[in-house]
């Protein structure tokens, strides 16, 4: 039970904390575009970034948000969202991840990190850039939320009036790129979409408002970031499949209500 | 009758290839203007040109300076699994929205998904009159709506305040001659 205390895992303990709070909101505004699979579309392209890093060699973590700069440069080639495109990133970038890390035994040490998801190993880089990004989504979220609910019921709205859209559609895209690529980067490659997918999964059957959505998206992320912690330090488990196992039992609460219509 | 909010002259519009026009017609403040004709003749173009999901071919479109409009889908509000109260959707369109229609009482903490089509229709047009903009474009409001839903729409739209005009298009000339001054036939 020291463990849990040691100053050691505190940076983790934070790092984690603040992702599982952050990744559920913009995996509701991504389930609400029904682009969701851009969440596993950017970490598999930014988990390529942290391989490639190892090899060259560069900072993993900048080579990873590089890679993912990348991926919203092509996103924005795109006028129309789906999902076609996050699909060949995944393909993409899974491929690239792979071949890099059988080039050397460094890539081979980060592909493999990607994949368990050693949280343990996050650092003061890993913090400042968390922070940076909650700070970016804290301030450009609010002022995009609106407009991508309009563009989601009333695509017209905005379009009447000379607004075609493509700034909010930027700026949501890249902070999607960034905050799935920095999870990569912490809790691993699955655990990332885990966090980003399942809590809105549960949030968009049960909530009966978009605030109680986001809210309740946000509370399931922490608590079952909180639980795996706990759980992989105590009983010595890699953190990332973790997260992903408690994350998949809490997908059952979407029984508690039964599907509209 | 008020001022121009919008004059289109001699505009032909359509998507690979022209389908409609060449029309021209304008709207003034206080005046609701309808637009109908067969089914196939392209009023619905006219206004997804406005909306940039159509192309223009030939002619212009005109706003007003300082004049901004509020488009409501044909096909309603999108639906799927989504938590958004009708409440919620009222407050994307406006920070006061007006209040709701009899049809509509005693759903404000409802999801959408959980409305019937006719309901989620008339959300669709309240969000659009709701909004604070002087033009109103409305592209067959009355879908899927049941005869109490038409009554609150036929009582909102003639009721529309004097600095605010409106394009309606429908292939239902009852609700038209309801509530226009004027109708074009386009197409016929």
């Amino acid at each position: 039970m020291e463990l849990l205390v040691d100053p050691l895992f505190r940076i983790p303990f934070v790092t984690g904390l603040c992702l599982s709070l952050l990744l559920p909101l913009l995996g509701a505004y991504l389930r609400l575009r029904d682009e969701w699979l851009a969440a596993l579309g950017f970490v598999h392209l930014g988990g390529a970034g942290g391989v490639i890093g190892s090899v060259v060699p560069w900072p993993p973590l900048a080579t990873a948000l590089g890679a993912a700069a990348l991926g919203v440069g092509l996103r924005s080639t795109r006028r129309r969202a789906g999902n076609d495109g996050y699909a060949v990133m995944i393909l993409a970038g899974w491929a690239v991840m792979i071949l890099g890390a059988s080039l050397d035994h460094t890539a081979r040490v980060m592909g493999q990190a990607l994949i368990d998801g050693q949280l343990y190993f996050t650092g003061n880089a890993h913090v400042a850039a968390v922070a940076t990004f909650a700070l970016c989504l804290g301030a450009l979220l609010p002022a995009l939320s609106r407009r991508l609910l309009r563009a989601r019921l009333m695509p017209g709205f905005d379009a009447v009036n000379g607004s075609s859209g493509r700034l909010d559609t930027l700026l949501f895209t890249a902070l999607t790129a960034f905050g799935v690529t920095l999870a990569a980067m912490s809790v691993g490659v699955m655990a990332a979409f885990a966090l980003t997918f399942i809590p809105p999964w549960v949030a968009f059957r049960v909530a009966i408002s978009w605030r109680g959505a986001l809210a309740l998206a946000t509370l399931a992320g922490a608590v079952a970031f909180t639980a795996s912690f706990v759980v992989a330090l105590l009983v010595d488990l890699p953190f990332g499949p973790t997260l992903v196992a408690v994350l998949v039992l809490l997908a059952a609460l979407r029984a508690v209500r039964r599907p509209p219509g | 009758m008020g001022r121009r909010l919008l004059t289109i002259s001699n505009l032909i519009a359509g998507y690979r290839e022209p389908m409609v026009g060449p029309v021209s017609l304008t709207v003034r403040a206080g005046e609701r203007l309808g637009i109908t004709g067969p089914n196939g003749c392209g009023k619905s173009t006219l206004l997804r040109v406005l909306a940039g999901e159509a192309r223009a071919f030939a002619g212009r479109i005109a706003y007003a300076p300082g004049v901004h409009a509020v488009c409501q889908a044909q096909d309603g509000l999108r639906t799927g699994e989504i938590p958004l109260n009708v409440m919620d959707c009222l407050h994307l369109t406006s920070d006061s929205p007006l209040p709701l229609p009899e049809r509509l009482r005693g759903t404000e903490r409802q999801r959408l998904d959980a409305l019937s089509g006719g309901q989620r229709q008339l959300l669709a047009v309240w969000m659009a009159l709701s909004a604070p903009r002087q033009l109103l474009l409305l592209d067959e409001p009355t879908n899927n709506m049941d005869p109490a839903g038409r009554e609150d729409l036929i009582r909102a739209l003639t009721d529309l305040p004097a600095h605010r005009g409106a394009l309606i298009v429908s292939h239902e000339q009852a609700l038209l001659e309801a509530v226009c001054q004027r109708i074009e036939n386009i197409g016929g």
